[in-house]
């Protein structure tokens, strides 16, 4: 099956995030007095070929753990959705 | 060692080879193995285009693997600002860092207390000495959680703050909001050494300053001693 994951990558509560503060300000100054904290992060869209759901997410885990994500600093969601069979290669009908 | 976007490989060249007369090769990032070298430098830059995080691609390179054994065996390593986030990276150093608290790209000349001189690049130190030297970065915001962060001031891993020209370590030396004022860490063992300024451009008069000698010729004494 493939699939499309979402991974949402964003700095871990305790960590300062200058950038989003920086926007916050920003929102501040056009007068969008309502916004009390702005967290800035990375958003990720995958596609890939896996057997299951199951699988899809232990992959997805293990990218996240290894690349995606720095877990000294960071925190990761990931969303995904089946997409439809995977493409054959060669296939001209395709 | 050279990646993908490295752009202080020459600088730290011309300091080691032209300035203190030492043999240097470039180690390009596909390499298999670091065999007969007796110092590691990975210098600053944008490697892999600083993409997804500062030294997260690099930390993959082929070369990386024989860069982590050299260090395990003891090799003498010096990660300097790209170079420092590779080896975090890596988790060859602890701790991460973190885009600049102003979210500036600071560029300056900046004062350094050593903190010990222990570590294979403050040998020539003494312990509270000022050094300046300059740095050159968007993300040197030094960020560890505080159980680690009392770890390395407990083994006096803590090689270099950020602080006032006479020595005092104060909010306002503080360029890029670093925890603790910290510009470099060393590991437990000392041999591998991450920071943020960079010395390579400190290391002749004509340039503004020479303090940053101290490292390396630090580091070619940690080596005779090892020799003898």
């Amino acid at each position: 099956m493939r699939y499309r994951a979402e991974v949402f990558v964003t700095l871990k509560p305790v960590v300062n995030d200058p950038a989003g503060l920086t926007i916050r300000g920003g929102l501040h100054a056009l007068g969008f007095d309502s916004v009390t904290e702005v967290r800035a992060g990375k958003y990720l869209v995958l596609t890939l070929d896996e057997p299951d759901a199951t699988e899809a997410r232990a992959r997805l885990d293990a990218m996240a753990k290894q690349l995606l994500a720095n877990a000294v600093i960071e925190d990761y969601r990931i969303e995904l959705e089946p997409v439809g069979e995977p493409v054959v290669a060669g296939d001209a009908s395709a | 060692m050279v990646f993908p976007g490295t752009w202080s490989d020459r600088d730290c060249a011309h300091a080691v080879l032209d300035v203190l007369k030492e043999p240097v090769r470039y180690i390009d990032h596909r390499e298999q193995n670091v065999d007969g070298l007796e110092l590691v430098i990975l210098p600053g830059g944008f490697s892999y285009g600083d993409y997804l995080r500062c030294g997260a691609i690099a930390r993959f390179a082929p070369v990386m693997e024989a860069v982590a054994d050299f260090a395990n065996r003891g090799g003498l390593v010096l990660g300097i600002c790209n170079g420092f986030q590779i080896l975090q990276e890596a988790r060859l150093l602890p701790g991460a860092l973190l885009r600049n608290a102003s979210c500036e790209f600071r560029c300056e000349w900046v004062h350094l207390r050593v903190e010990q001189s222990n570590s294979a690049f403050t040998l020539d130190c003494r312990p509270g000495q000022v050094l300046q030297i300059p740095i050159s970065h968007g993300e040197g915001n030094f960020f560890a959680d505080p159980k680690t962060l009392d770890t390395l001031e407990r083994n006096g891993q803590v090689v270099f703050r950020y602080c006032a020209p006479d020595g005092r370590v104060t909010a306002d030396s503080n360029p890029n909001g670093s925890l603790r004022n910290i510009a470099g860490i060393s590991n437990a063992r000392g041999n591998v050494v991450g920071m943020m300024p960079h010395p390579e451009r400190a290391c002749e008069a004509l340039l503004g300053g020479d303090d940053g000698l101290l490292v390396f010729r630090s580091a070619i004494h940690a080596l005779a001693r090892v020799a003898v």
